[in-house]
């Protein structure tokens, strides 16, 4: 089964990170993709910008409507995910478990829909 | 139809809901498919057995036909996709080889530990654990449950549809968890079971007769558990459960007067404490001892078990309790289990001593009433009535639970005056 990883944290906070801490979590995402890849099929996986620099886009009316900024203003903000296959709930959460966004953040773990 | 008939029905299917369950759960993966073929089967049992009379092995029949309704389900269904083709061939294959239901001798095999650990998983909240667990494992009604609870039937049916949705949508495994996490989730099973225990044992007031009764189905829980449970998990845990649950339960009818009053345990009539639970209490404890697997509700079971052995309260080996507690402090040491352990120094030794261990721990129980309830009680037997009543008022504001509350208002008025 896919599941997506939503890795949520406080951007504020990651906004004060100095250049060695930045380095450090590098290295650990480098890590936790050595250790999980050979065991599962991680399908894709990305950091995102800061939601300053997001954009939100409906249509209503027949119109593109674009706003400034996330869908939602919350506490903690997306800034990452990995979709990884895995046997089930459990190796999933065990996946999860070992991204470093769930040290300080947390992470969201939603299965894939499957369709036929 | 006969009546007596249609009671033995309704009794067996719920005896045998867990087993079944847990047997079509391994083919099906669906919980709610599962659920719905038994209540099909439910239906055919009313109109056979009438007849041909209750089969030899009612279980073995209920589960063929269960089976069979599953499968007549799926075929029928949008469900007849490529995902349930897997379940389908399964169950074709399996009702090939299953004999005749007249001579079905089989033993049916008893999955329900793992229903057990499914119905537990961590990825549910806990309201859907408790439900799912009464539902699935102890065969309740939705309509039994809500009641408990205390919900609205509509309530409870959205909370189980989801928690099933959730198990079957989200990947949560139907097994046994592996070794590394089997600990944890052990931990997490006994303490559902506790929690539905501890919902009944504080229920209180007039309503009380109509809501299904928690303490007895969470001790029925136990009692499978300790059926399933392999000796190399923790087995004297789960003694010790059972334990702590039929020593508490049996002083249900002393604990309240008819006036829905809370009765101390002191001051209980030990005559209405049920002696066959103490009993059983006991044994259960003492075995569980042996073992040497020392846990949380083994000795939480043993200090209960010394107070059950005592005629009187003047004669309860109070210095035993007040061990027992250093050791589960040990143990599994909290806040809660501190105050505990206060409290029983201070009576078994020395009231002054339980008092100041009972006043460092306040920062950590600021918001637990029973906290202020035994400090106003130190505070109040060594002379210092102001602060009593500082704490029973502290206590009362914080109670929530109506009965405890009344108590709590009686001993601040006694204290007053």
């Amino acid at each position: 089964m896919k599941y997506l990883m939503m890795i949520y944290s406080r951007e504020e906070e990651r906004g004060k990170i100095s250049k060695a801490e930045m380095q450090v979590e590098m290295q650990a995402y480098g890590e936790f993709y050595q250790n999980v890849s050979p065991n599962h099929t991680i399908h894709g996986g990305e950091a995102l910008q800061s939601t300053s620099t997001a954009t939100t886009v409906s249509i209503r009316d027949g119109k593109t409507i674009a706003t400034d900024g996330p869908f939602a203003e919350t506490h903690e903000q997306l800034g990452g995910f990995y979709l990884v296959d895995c046997e089930n709930l459990d190796d999933a959460i065990e996946v999860a478990a070992q991204i470093p966004g769930a040290l300080h953040g947390h992470i969201e773990v939603r299965p894939v829909m499957a369709f036929e | 139809m006969n009546q007596a008939i249609n009671t033995a029905i309704t009794q067996i299917f719920r005896e045998e809901h867990g087993r079944i369950m847990s047997i079509l759960v391994n083919h099906i993966h669906d919980f709610s498919l599962a659920e719905d073929a038994i209540q099909d089967a439910l239906v055919i049992a009313l109109e056979k057995w009438d007849d041909d009379g209750i089969p030899h092995n009612p279980a073995a029949w209920i589960t063929t036909v269960a089976k069979r309704r599953a499968l007549d389900r799926i075929r029928r269904s949008s469900k007849h996709e490529t995902s349930y083709e897997d379940i389908e061939e399964k169950l074709e294959s399996e009702l090939k080889t299953e004999f005749d239901d007249e001579t079905n001798d089989m033993i049916l095999p008893d999955d329900r530990l793992k229903l057990m650990f499914t119905c537990c998983h961590p990825a549910l909240s806990m309201d859907a654990q408790v439900a799912l667990t009464l539902k699935i494992v102890g065969g309740l009604s939705t309509d039994e449950i809500a009641r408990a609870f205390l919900v609205n039937s509509s309530t409870m049916t959205r909370r189980l549809t989801r928690a099933k949705t959730k198990i079957r949508d989200a990947g949560i495994p139907y097994r046994i968890p592996p070794a590394h996490l089997l600990a944890d989730r052990f931990e997490s099973l006994l303490s559902v079971i506790y929690l539905i225990f501890n919902e009944g044992y504080c229920a209180t007031g007039g309503d009380s007769l109509l809501r299904t009764d928690l303490c007895k189905e969470a001790i029925y829980l136990c009692r499978i558990l300790l059926k399933v449970v392999p000796q190399t998990m923790e087995y004297a845990e789960v003694q010790g459960l059972l334990a702590l649950m039929l020593l508490h339960d049996s002083r249900r009818l002393a604990r309240i007067t008819d006036d829905g009053e809370l009765i101390l345990l002191k001051d209980q009539d030990r005559d209405l404490w049920i002696a066959t639970q103490i009993k059983e209490g006991i044994a259960l404890i003492e075995d569980a001892l042996q073992n040497g697997n020392l846990g949380a509700y083994q000795i939480q079971a043993a200090i209960s078990a010394v107070h059950a052995e005592a005629k009187t309260y003047d004669e309860t080996d109070l210095v035993q309790i007040a061990e027992l507690y250093s050791i589960l402090a040990k143990i599994s040491p909290s806040p809660i289990v501190e105050m505990n352990r206060a409290v029983a120094i201070g009576m078994a030794y020395d009231v002054s001593m339980g008092l100041n261990h009972l006043m460092t721990l306040q920062a950590d129980l600021v918001s637990y009433y029973p906290y202020y309830a035994a400090l106003a009680d130190f505070l109040l037997q060594t002379h210092q009535r102001e602060a009593a009543c500082d704490a029973y008022e502290k206590a009362i504001t914080l109670c929530h639970n109506p009965a405890e509350k009344q108590f709590l208002q009686k001993q601040l008025d006694r204290t007053q005056f």
